[in-house]
């Protein structure tokens, strides 16, 4: 029996991090998820958020851009369309995207420009939210 | 005959030539290895993907009427997307490409169908530009660094013009990266989806819990199917671009080599018959003098 879950996150960009876990919880479309070792196969959406993940003592946290998750009794993927580590989140960068999106927000014409803002803002939300966690 | 001076002339020019293909050959080798790494990069989420969707399709009936997955009764219009590169002096790559494109395209339409021809690539653009097909979309400036967003752009078009039933079938021509002396032209066929392409029938039989349900995270992966494949395939058409450009400056180098050869040989032998000929105006001087 694992005791430890192999965590894989891969974006098209890179392969973002591969590496033995105790706990993974990953934002699920229909909520947050936390994955065990020995888990059920279970397959899942997920919405641009947080994943975080417990190796001994130290908490990791990591900004998901969406995606999706493949998990195994002893493996956990996640496809993400892209994933930054807390550490390495821009937050000057995130900032400025933020205010992009709000202002693109107030600006928008119909619902799908609207969706577009909506949907930037999170994403430069999540960063930074999760910016803070480092 | 020519001159000394237009022989030297001559040499140097070439000389000049081949020091710029040799700087564009090197440039192209620096340029191929970035665009493998990035390649290489990609291919786990790529493995994983298909790896994911070949078990969610393995569930599902064929009769679940998903939009992309079903061939039209009747097709009546098709759009071709067409990856080349933007840049030229690569040998036949952009040709090769061009062709395959064009005798795909008249043939459809003397069959009397629709085409649409999408280009990728300024090189396909630009020669489509000037012939009367119905030009979809056209972008350039993709093969430097191509990314997932320009993917999804691309791949999200020709998924709403499908949907919208402006075309009923949907190919990609790309050129295959066999190997550094060997790309071939290929077409794919991207919408509808084959079933065969999922891997359909291969599945594990692995009871997954879903999450949303089956059908709805398939329905939500199929349009990412086209991203990836469309990502995919930008990636082998710019490393092969790379890897045609380093081979095309590499045969221009040695024929400029070759011709300086042949040139200083023609230019030695003048000078030779130059002096040859002094010494026979003075000998033929000295001894008129006598």
């Amino acid at each position: 029996m694992a005791d430890k879950i192999l965590l894989e996150i891969v974006t098209p960009e890179k392969k973002l991090l591969s590496e033995e876990v105790d706990i993974v919880v990953a934002p699920g479309e229909e909520g947050e998820f936390g994955a065990l070792p020995n888990h059920i196969p279970f397959l899942s959406k997920l919405r641009v958020g947080e994943l975080r993940y417990r190796k001994g003592t130290t908490t990791t946290h990591v900004a998901i851009m969406g995606g999706y998750a493949e998990v195994l009794p002893d493996q956990v993927t996640v496809l993400a369309s892209a994933a930054e580590e807390a550490a390495h989140i821009d937050v000057v960068r995130a900032k400025a995207a933020r205010e992009r999106a709000e202002r693109r927000l107030k600006e928008a014409k119909d619902r799908y420009e609207f969706a577009v803002a909506e949907a930037a803002l999170q994403r430069a939300l999540a960063r930074l939210r999760i910016a803070e966690k480092k | 005959m020519a001159t000394l001076r237009d022989i030297k002339r001559k040499i140097d020019a070439v000389k000049k030539t081949s020091q710029i293909t040799k700087a564009m050959n090197m440039v192209a080798a620096a340029k191929l290895r970035g665009a493998q790494q990035n390649m290489e990069k990609f291919q786990p989420y790529a493995e994983k993907f298909k790896e994911v969707i070949r078990r969610l399709a393995a569930g599902v009936e064929e009769e679940a009427g998903f939009a992309l997955l079903t061939p039209r009764a009747e097709i009546k219009n098709i759009e071709v997307l067409l990856i080349t590169a933007d840049r030229g002096l690569c040998g036949s790559f952009n040709n090769n490409l061009i062709m395959m494109a064009e005798k795909f395209a008249r043939a459809k339409v003397e069959e009397g169908l629709g085409v649409t021809v999408s280009c990728a690539g300024k090189k396909g653009a630009d020669y489509f530009r000037r012939r009367q097909y119905n030009i979809g979309q056209r972008l350039t400036g993709l093969l430097a660094k191509p990314s997932y967003d320009d993917a999804l752009g691309l791949g999200r078009e020709l998924i709403e013009r499908f949907e919208g039933g402006e075309s009923d079938e949907v190919y990609l021509i790309y050129s295959k990266f066999v190997s550094m002396v060997r790309q071939i032209p290929t077409m794919v066929k991207l919408l509808p989806i084959e079933p065969m392409d999922l891997g359909e029938g291969q599945g594990e039989s692995v009871e997954y819990l879903f999450e949303p349900s089956h059908e709805a995270l398939l329905e939500d992966l199929l349009p990412n199917h086209i991203y990836v494949q469309v990502l995919e395939y930008l990636y082998q058409t710019s490393v092969g671009e790379h890897a045609s450009r380093m081979a095309a400056m590499e045969n221009a180098t040695s024929n400029c080599k070759e011709m300086v050869r042949s040139l200083t040989l023609t230019y030695n032998k003048a000078r030779q018959a130059g002096i040859t000929k002094e010494l026979m105006d003075i000998v033929g001087g000295a001894e008129a003098l006598k």
